[in-house]
């Protein structure tokens, strides 16, 4: 019968994955400048892919490509579907960094406080 | 005094960046790496070279017509490599239902038109990363 | 610290507390019989060297396997760069209306 901290030491793996998604989220919330809120995106997206590719990993297996050993192979897959996701992730990055400089260009300032301060002035007059 | 030093050793380890990331390009389907990681670690050279010696120097190396020729290409290579399994009666994208013989594993020259895809996939990546940062670095100024 | 930040910092533990609580009851890590390692992953490993001819498996799934949705995905990648370059056009003066 094993206690609820041996369950969690053994799958070390998905507690460090959910740690790092909940320090994400308390980025993006309590922070006010706007490129800080761009990293704490990025943090979360690694937290995900680290927790899915840590779900295919055979302790003491060999690494997916063909040789003579005796040891399973590990599952290919997951590390394959993650491709993907990490060009959509360079892409929205890249976008939003884009978007970022065009603000600036217009109000002078990157704090998301300020702006939505000077928006809400100007529209009421 | 930083500015010496950055651009001695830039001018001799660029060139051997530059060839590793076509080393990991071309033996994607051999050992690990693949066509993405290889194309941006191609792009990782010229970026390198225009942070140090400057944009203008960077744009007399890789004028922006040829990126955009180089980006619009690619993706239009892949499509016409498609094509080829249409032309003989396969399905769209098939490699080996197109009769394409496949050569000995393990060798640079096997797995039919993986390689060919691959090699197209990564110089595209290179082209991209390298458009966004001078798009980036212009829209600044 | 405001009053906000460490409101939002406890119902941020609370959420991790009961995440934590799921990550226990999770498959063991690492372990041979999980159930991500069933019969599809069996097939591709065991088909890869006779269908295609590389012994990568990675590269064998994501450029013959799945050609079609890494096509898709370079297409997302020369978006991308496109609306970056639109939306950073330089400041033009408009055109007075007379």
């Amino acid at each position: 019968m094993t206690t609820f901290l041996e369950k969690l030491l053994i799958n070390y793996p998905y507690v460090i994955s959910v740690i790092l998604f909940f320090i994400g989220t308390l980025i993006i919330l309590t922070q006010s400048n706007l490129f800080k809120k761009l990293l704490g995106i990025n943090v979360m997206e690694t937290a995900t892919f680290l927790m899915f590719i840590a779900a295919g990993n055979i302790r003491g297996g060999a690494v997916p490509i063909l040789s003579d050993t005796n040891a399973p192979y590990i599952n290919p897959l997951p590390s394959a579907l993650m491709l993907t996701g990490i060009v959509v992730s360079i892409s929205v990055t890249a976008f939003a960094l884009a978007l970022i400089l065009r603000l600036y260009r217009e109000y002078g300032t990157v704090d998301a406080n300020e702006i939505a301060r000077l928006r809400n002035g100007g529209m009421e007059k | 005094m930083r500015d010496f030093i950055l651009k001695r050793m830039i001018a001799v380890i660029l060139a051997f960046i530059f060839v590793y990331g076509f080393y990991v390009i071309l033996h994607g389907h051999i050992s690990p790496g693949g066509s993405f990681a290889g194309g941006i670690i191609v792009s990782l050279s010229f970026i390198a070279f225009a942070t140090v010696y400057g944009i203008d120097k960077g744009k007399e190396k890789l004028p922006e017509k040829f990126l955009v020729w180089v980006e619009s290409y690619g993706t239009l290579w892949y499509g016409l490599m498609g094509l080829v399994g249409i032309c003989k009666g396969a399905p769209f994208l098939a490699n080996k239902l197109a009769g394409i013989d496949l050569g000995v594993p393990g060798t640079l020259s096997s797995g039919g038109l993986i390689g060919l895809i691959g090699f197209g996939v990564g110089i595209r990546v290179a082209s991209t990363m390298i458009t966004l940062f001078y798009t980036l670095m212009e829209g600044d100024a | 610290m405001k009053i906000r930040h460490i409101f939002v910092a406890v119902v941020v533990l609370l959420a991790l507390f009961g995440m934590l609580l799921m990550v226990a009851e999770l498959p063991p890590y690492g372990s041979a019989d999980n159930p991500g390692q069933n019969m599809v992953a069996q097939r591709y490993i065991n088909d890869a060297l006779e269908d295609t001819g590389v012994p990568n498996m990675v590269t064998a799934v994501v450029l013959d396997y799945r050609a079609y949705d890494t096509m898709f995905e370079t297409i997302v990648l020369f978006t991308a760069a496109l609306a970056v370059v639109v939306a950073l056009k330089p400041a033009e003066e408009e055109g007075d209306d007379a």
